[in-house]
């Protein structure tokens, strides 16, 4: 961990800083497709830092904030019912439903857990062979892998009480549905290193050519961040529009060919609807047809769960980029972390949450 | 659980309009873990139901402490705290030790000097006795290191449905010496702000034992009584203005404390925050925020500037301040919030923690 202070290094930093200021001669709004680089940009202060000229959207890249109220719903249905013990990731269990979240449930006499790992859940399902044990198994193909794994480990050694909640989403298609929205101001994306890692670039030059956007695979720690920008605006400077990899010590071009091996057996590629978006066409992951019966939505019966988004909140507006989080009427008032109307306020990584928390300085200092 | 929704049913006078925002009381008619996270879910259960429903019997706002004038100006501390840490057993420490140093330095951040404490264990049905042996020695080894006597104690035991394991409330007695005003209120603009050491590392040292995560290297809690290092502080004839032990909701749930009762801002300087890099490697992992961690040995302490250096030096003189800090100011503007300045020149508010502190999904 060590190795990671160095892109930290606020000396360091400044150079790169200097370097933007100096390449950057208009202005340009570039993306971060990535939940984790949006709290990275907000909790160093990044985008303080950074020239006028250089406006960050936050995009739809955090996996809690994307998941539809409709599968929260269906979450909290199974979680309820006697006999189950529903695993998530943490932060999943404030994510508001349309009447409650996981945490309700757990007080309401629910069998809720925090894990760490899809593997921790089915290790659970083996220790109650009595019990059904349902993984809320959401994220882009950064988490995909670990589900698909503990998906495929179940199958082969027989764990029949455990199920899947599967909401699994993909960066290129909500990529291109950002740049086919009549509204977008989005000029350049940096793609999230992380997902990269699993699946490589080849699935950025297409869209790089098509949209006419530079696509820079970027990380996660303040001079990784830093630097996707600069080679953003080098390119937007030059006119360029290609895919560049300035992540090279977690992404390599191929990706991770044995993950995606196992991402192809154990998931197929569906519609899926996006929490504030709406439905993209063949942007997501479901069971493939080896592993359905691991579906928990088909075990519990839950799929005729149907509900609608709150009005008042315009999460969706935020995640496409077209509007920051405090124009939201609700922002601040009806809508805060402690009684979010929509998952940008929910995670941490959240546009609207990192925005309340972190930004509400200049925010007072405005008014 | 239901006889808080009755309460409110029940008692009139409650006032839920003040509420900035929909809470879990209007929400959620139920306790949720969130309302013992010691940040803002815990405040408002208390703001709102309780000093509401105790009415003009409610002496002061329900604090850590209070400092009570007794006769003829003895002025006496009291507190109470309970203890429900999961796993009982951690490195570093126990939930015996926690019993004991928890109470005690609720008792030293008024300036005290603790003296008595009750022990009361409510004790679940199946619980092994060799633990609560165990637990009871470390409670014993923990009193006596911090010289407060057990005066007095209750133990009750609940069905194996109704419990898990052991749980503890400590209640004590302390005398505050003559001219000793700690409080949250008296923080004031131009104040340091001190903490004694590294931050974080009895929180991490539980959720290592408690999630089954491994760090590389065992993180032992700091848990600790602190009184003595407060008194080696006083000593120094400083007019200490606060004094608090950062525990749940950590560094940044107690400055959003100070700040709001003292109606000042508060700036950090995060290159100067005292994290180890054990904390910060499993808060990276796991997606939390150091300074939301829990501590148990640690205190922070607002202290008029002029009288930072004396009060660092003799902090840094005590087996348990060796490593003390300044980490920030009290300032004119901004007043209620805290605010950091990031190693890269930028800031970021720190905002009070709702209810518990989540991982983050990636």
């Amino acid at each position: 961990m060590k190795y990671l202070d160095e892109f930290s290094d606020p000396d360091l930093a400044k150079k790169l800083l200097d370097q933007i200021h100096a390449a950057t001669t208009r202005k340009w709004a570039m993306m971060e497709v990535c939940g984790g680089q949006t709290h990275s940009i907000i909790r160093h202060g990044i985008d303080q830092l950074l020239p006028d000229g250089v406006e960050m959207i936050h995009g739809p890249g955090c996996p809690v904030c994307v998941t539809p109220l409709e599968i929260i719903d269906r979450a909290l249905a199974i979680a309820a019912r006697p006999g189950v013990i529903f695993c998530s990731f943490g932060d999943m269990l404030r994510v508001p439903g349309s009447s409650q979240d996981l945490f309700s449930v757990r007080s309401a006499g629910g069998d809720v857990r925090v894990v760490y790992s899809p593997l921790d859940a089915l290790k659970l399902a083996r220790e109650n062979p009595d019990r059904e044990v349902v993984f809320f198994g959401i994220g882009f193909e950064t988490t995909a892998p670990a589900n698909a794994m503990t998906v495929y480990q179940a199958e082969r050694l027989g764990v029949r009480n455990f199920s899947l909640l599967v909401s699994h989403v993909l960066v290129p298609p909500a990529i291109a549905a950002i740049m086919e929205s009549s509204t977008c101001r989005v000029q350049a994306f940096l793609a999230a290193g992380h997902v990269c890692s699993v699946m490589g670039t080849a699935e950025y030059p297409p869209l790089a050519q098509k949209y006419k956007v530079p696509i820079v695979v970027t990380g996660f720690e303040p001079l990784d961040i830093l630097e996707g920008v600069r080679r953003t605006v080098v390119q937007l400077e030059a006119g360029r529009h290609e895919v560049e990899n300035a992540y090279p010590r977690a992404v390599r071009d191929e990706g991770n060919v044995p993950a995606m091996e196992m991402l192809r057996d154990v998931f197929e590629v569906t519609d899926r609807t996006w929490r504030g978006i709406g439905a993209i066409p063949r942007s997501g992951w479901r069971l493939s047809g080896k592993y359905r019966a691991f579906d928990a939505e088909q075990r519990f019966d839950v799929m005729d769960i149907h509900t609608a988004e709150s009005s008042l909140c315009r999460s969706g507006e935020v995640l496409q980029g077209l509007i920051k989080p405090h124009a939201c009427d609700a922002f601040g008032k009806e809508c805060t972390p402690r009684n979010p109307l929509g998952a940008t306020m929910v995670s941490s990584e959240g546009a609207c949450a990192a925005y309340y928390t972190h930004r509400r300085l200049e925010l007072v200092d405005a008014k | 659980m239901a006889e808080v929704t009755d309460l409110t049913a029940e008692v009139p006078g409650l006032d839920f309009e003040g509420w900035v925002c929909p809470v879990p009381l209007r929400d959620i008619p139920s306790i949720v873990m969130g309302h013992g996270g010691g940040g803002a879910m815990s405040g408002e259960l208390i703001e709102h139901l309780f000093l509401p429903a105790y009415g003009s019997a409610a002496a002061s706002d329900l604090g850590d402490s209070a400092v009570l004038t007794v006769g003829s100006g003895i002025r006496l501390a009291f507190s109470t705290d309970s203890f429900v840490v999961k796993p009982m057993f951690f490195p570093g420490g126990s939930i015996g030790d926690l019993a004991v140093n928890g109470t005690v330095n609720d008792l030293a951040m008024s300036g005290a000097t603790p003296l008595f404490l009750s022990t009361a264990f409510i004790l679940a049905e199946g619980t092994e006795l060799s633990a609560l042996g165990r637990i009871a020695r470390a409670l014993g080894r923990a009193a006596e290191s911090a010289g407060v006597r057990l005066v007095t104690g209750d133990t009750k035991v609940v069905e194996r449905a109704s419990g898990d394991g052991v749980y503890i409330n400590t209640s004590g007695i302390g005398v505050v010496p003559a001219g000793v005003d700690i409080h949250a209120r008296r923080a004031r603009p131009g104040d340091a702000v001190l903490v004694s050491g590294d931050i974080g590392v009895h929180g991490v040292a539980v959720m290592s034992c408690r999630e089954g995560l491994e760090f590389g290297t065992t993180v032992e809690s700091d848990t600790a009584p602190l009184h003595g290092l407060v008194a080696d502080m006083l000593a120094t004839g400083a007019d200490l203005h606060v004094l608090r032990d950062p525990t749940r909701g950590g560094v940044s749930a107690s400055l959003n404390e100070i700040a709001r009762a003292s109606d000042v801002g508060i700036e950090l300087v995060e290159r100067l925050l005292p994290v180890p890099p054990t904390v910060r490697d499993a808060c990276s992992l796991l997606g939390l925020d150091p300074l939301q961690v829990a501590n148990e040995g640690k205190l922070i302490a607002i202290v008029p500037a002029g009288d930072a250096d004396q009060v660092l030096a003799a902090m840094r003189a005590h087996p348990l301040g060796r490593s003390a800090c300044r980490v920030g100011r009290c300032v004119p503007d901004h007043a209620g919030m805290v605010v950091a300045r990031t190693g890269l020149g930028g800031s970021r508010v720190i905002g009070l923690p709702i209810g518990e502190q989540l991982p983050r999904i990636c």
